[in-house]
């Protein structure tokens, strides 16, 4: 019986072709997902990581709600002009508590991944809410509504709850004092300055967009943009720690 | 010969479904009145109100019909449903000219940043979402679901399975493309790229999409050919296949059943892993199976010649299927994801340029013989033109995902201009060449209204794909060589605000470009609308009753 006479049986029994179908579609993804699970090289031990704090949350949401993500990448990879022009290329832990990965896929601006600590609060008030008044030849949208929209720190405990549903390590502690943190981190006279410390190590305490009163999402995204990658010290990562 | 009368009475389905939706109505006005933030509070509000019209509609549509379902034949001939697939071709129409005109807003709004107007729901970053879900699942899931319902039929001569289940597959479907689209507007997104509907959105579309798998299946089983005509085999690969990808990359967990944020189950570097699988295989899956399956159904039949080889079709099936869905990680070159996946993804990308030309091959030399006919038919040339392009991108992408091609491409307009000589060039013309085929047929049309009008949409959408492609690929690399580019003295030449600036022209010929695309599917609307309205009807070839063989 030749191979095409065999190959009958797909063309003639719907179940034996549907069947086929989904064996044939489930070995690729199979053999390239899963390993990803349980291989240990896939992200590397690297100190300093850590979740992010309720107000850099809920600015990371309005970033992912806004689709930031269409024009900006958080991923530099190790190629010479990227480096330099962006720092260490990105490492996998870092976004490990990314729920959804933002890396991106295309750059009409440039890479956000280590832009923490690059401008000064100021600088991204200004940019955010009229980009052409910084930078002329920016195609950026402008968005004033950010400083006029509230953050509600009653709810946030809510999202970190899920969070950690899905595999975010956080802390009871952390999840109890969610709203006033958020709080917090926004005000730098506020009394809980010194437990917020505590709980997230390295987070920033400034009043990010300059006015008093309940947290913006412009406090929250500035918060958020001010954070990334800088987490990990490379002054003091070893990368060959890393090699197996 | 009269049918013996029947009593009337609602099948399981009509009652079934009514009461389900009488069910769903209540919940939603429950979900709406606690709803935590606005935008899921008008979309529980907006699926109680569709509910309550379906209650409705299925009510009604039973008091005025008569007591027996419609026949599965009529003298002996299948007794063919197509009221989905016209609410489908409708549709997609619809779609098709409102996400190719946000994509001109949106490739304007990149060459002058005003009109974005500073406000929310008219930012590039939610209009974005909207102009690809339009153009791909709204426009080209709807040409997908009337193309294989109308195919599965005349394949299988039989009538579609199922009485109610179609209408819901076609309603349905537009229903979810209607949550995810105001969503989109309203900031409502997962932010995985093509995968931005959140939870509820996705799992009605997996309701809906079982359902579909179920109506396509059905018919094929009940099928009255021995063979399964090799059209259905890509159908079923792509509705199949969609599921697995949906289910996989989709997983979410709702921080309230009455809110619309969610967070999904992966995260960080498996994320992406699972996004990539999924989006590539969108291209692959949707936007190559199920479109393959047109041009293995339409082409042959408006050529009128066989299709050039069986056995290529056989392999083409398999090797297409096998190997795209190991192609997503070259879409993470470079990145934190493993060398060995990124290695991976790049030696099967390359490997599924073969299978790709096979199918191309198998499209094209279906006319040999019948060559002549693209002079006089402009619905074949654009036909035939869809799969040229078609070949064009699948050698252009197994090229950019040769890692170095890809750290120049990766981030650029070169991407761009690579997913539209695919999407205007190859989804689109097939597309517009299947509905100009399939508007005359479901509407018992004797012909098209205007075949000039054809060759207007045909020309003037060709120059519109060459001014986007060329502009998009000369400022993609111009882009990517000028990120890279060093002074004598070892520094970094541009700044990155400098490579914005010299994009300014090539943005505006490709929002040029992109007008004349839309122009061109005006002409498809208003020639399809003429076609419905004053087309002579086609005369039914009168039946004699066939003695038995």
């Amino acid at each position: 019986m030749s191979f095409w006479t065999r190959h009958q049986v797909f063309e003639k029994n719907s179940i034996i072709l549907v069947v086929g179908i989904l064996l044939v579609i489930a070995i690729g993804g199979l053999v390239e997902i899963t390993p990803l699970f349980y291989l240990k090289s896939t992200i590397e031990k690297v100190d300093g990581v850590r979740p992010y704090t309720p107000l850099e949350l809920a600015g990371r949401n309005v970033y992912v709600r806004e689709g930031c993500y269409l024009c900006h990448s958080q991923m530099i990879r190790p190629l010479r002009d990227e480096v330099e022009r962006y720092g260490h290329f990105s490492l996998a832990a870092e976004s490990m508590f990314d729920h959804p990965f933002q890396w991106g896929s295309k750059r009409t601006g440039p890479d956000l991944a280590r832009v923490g600590a690059k401008y000064s609060d100021d600088w991204h008030v200004t940019h955010l809410t009229n980009p052409r008044a910084i930078v002329p030849q920016s195609v950026m949208p402008g968005y004033p509504f950010l400083s006029r929209n509230e953050v509600d720190p009653d709810t946030i405990a809510d999202h970190m709850r899920t969070l950690r549903t899905v595999g975010v390590p956080y802390t009871d502690d952390q999840i109890a004092s969610a709203g006033a943190d958020l709080k917090a981190q926004a005000d730098p006279e506020n009394a809980g300055t010194d437990a917020f410390n505590k709980r997230y190590a390295k987070a920033v305490v400034r009043n990010f967009d300059g006015k008093t009163g309940t947290p913006t999402e412009m406090d929250a995204l500035i918060a958020y943009l001010q954070m990334l990658g800088t987490l990990v010290d490379f002054k003091i990562y070893n990368e060959k720690a890393n090699l197996r | 010969m009269s049918q013996p009368s029947i009593s009337k009475s609602m099948t399981i389905g009509e009652s079934g479904l009514a009461v389900v939706f009488a069910v769903t109505a209540f919940l939603c006005v429950i979900a709406s009145a606690k709803a935590l933030d606005a935008p899921f509070a008008f979309h529980a509000a907006l699926s109680a109100a569709a509910s309550l019209a379906a209650v409705f509609v299925i009510v009604n549509r039973y008091l005025d019909r008569p007591a027996a379902l419609p026949p599965q034949e009529i003298n002996g001939r299948p007794n063919y449903n197509m009221g989905p697939i016209k609410f489908s071709s409708f549709m997609a129409v619809f779609w098709g000219i409102a996400g190719f005109l946000v994509g001109l807003i949106i490739a304007s709004q990149l060459a002058w940043p005003a009109l974005n107007f500073d406000l929310p729901w008219t930012s590039f970053g939610r209009l974005r979402p909207l102009h690809t879900s339009a153009v791909i699942f709204a426009f080209g899931g709807n040409v997908l679901i009337a193309t294989s319902f109308y195919v599965v039929q005349k394949s299988c001569h039989v009538r579609l399975a199922g009485y109610l289940a179609p209408w819901f597959v076609v309603v349905g479907y537009n229903f979810f493309i209607l949550i995810a689209g105001t969503g989109y507007l309203l900031g409502v997104t997962q932010s995985k790229e093509y995968a931005e509907p959140e939870w509820y959105a996705d799992l009605w579309l997996t309701i809906v999409w079982v359902v579909y798998l179920l109506v396509f299946l059905a018919t094929v089983i009940k099928r009255k050919e021995p063979h399964i005509f090799v059209a259905n085999w890509f159908y079923l690969a792509f509705i199949v296949t969609i599921a697995v990808l949906h289910l996989g990359n989709n997983p979410a967990l709702p921080v309230s059943v009455f809110g619309s944020k969610s967070y999904v189950a992966w995260g960080g570097i498996q994320d992406a892993m699972f996004q990539w699988w999924y989006g590539h295989n969108a291209v692959g899956f949707f936007l190559t199976a199920g479109f393959l399956a047109i041009m293995y159904y339409f082409i042959p039949k408006r050529a009128e010649r066989p299709i050039y080889s069986y056995r290529l079709s056989i392999i083409h099936f398999w090797a297409l299927i096998f190997l795209y869905i190991w192609a997503g990680p070259h879409h993470l070159h470079y990145t934190a994801l493993p060398d060995w996946t990124q290695t991976l993804g790049m030696t099967f990308s390359i490997m599924l340029w073969m299978p790709s030309w096979g199918g191309m091959i198998n499209g094209l030399m279906t006319l040999s013989g019948a060559w002549d006919k693209l002079r006089t038919d402009p619905v074949l040339r654009m036909l035939v033109v869809s799969v040229a392009f078609y070949g064009m991108s699948t050698f252009e992408g197994p090229m950019m995902s040769i890692k170095v091609v890809n750290s120049l491409s990766h981030y650029t307009d070169w991407t761009i201009g690579h997913v539209h000589s695919g999407a205007l060039g190859w989804v689109g013309f097939v597309s517009f060449g299947a509905l100009y085929c399939l508007v005359p047929w479901a509407w018992n049309r004797k012909e098209l209204y205007s075949l000039k009008l054809v060759n207007w949409h045909f020309w003037i959408a060709t120059l519109g794909i060459v001014l986007y492609i060329s502009a998009m690929w000369v400022s993609g690399i111009l882009q990517g060589l000028m990120w890279r580019a060093y002074t004598s003295l070892g520094f970094l030449e541009y700044s990155f605000i400098e490579t914005v600036e010299a994009m300014h022209p090539f943005y505006i010929i490709r929002a040029a470009g992109g007008a004349l695309f839309l122009i061109g599917a005006l002409i498809m609307a208003y020639n399809l609308w003429m076609t419905v309205r004053v087309g002579e009807a086609e005369v039914q070839m009168p039946v004699a009753l066939q003695p038995a063989e």
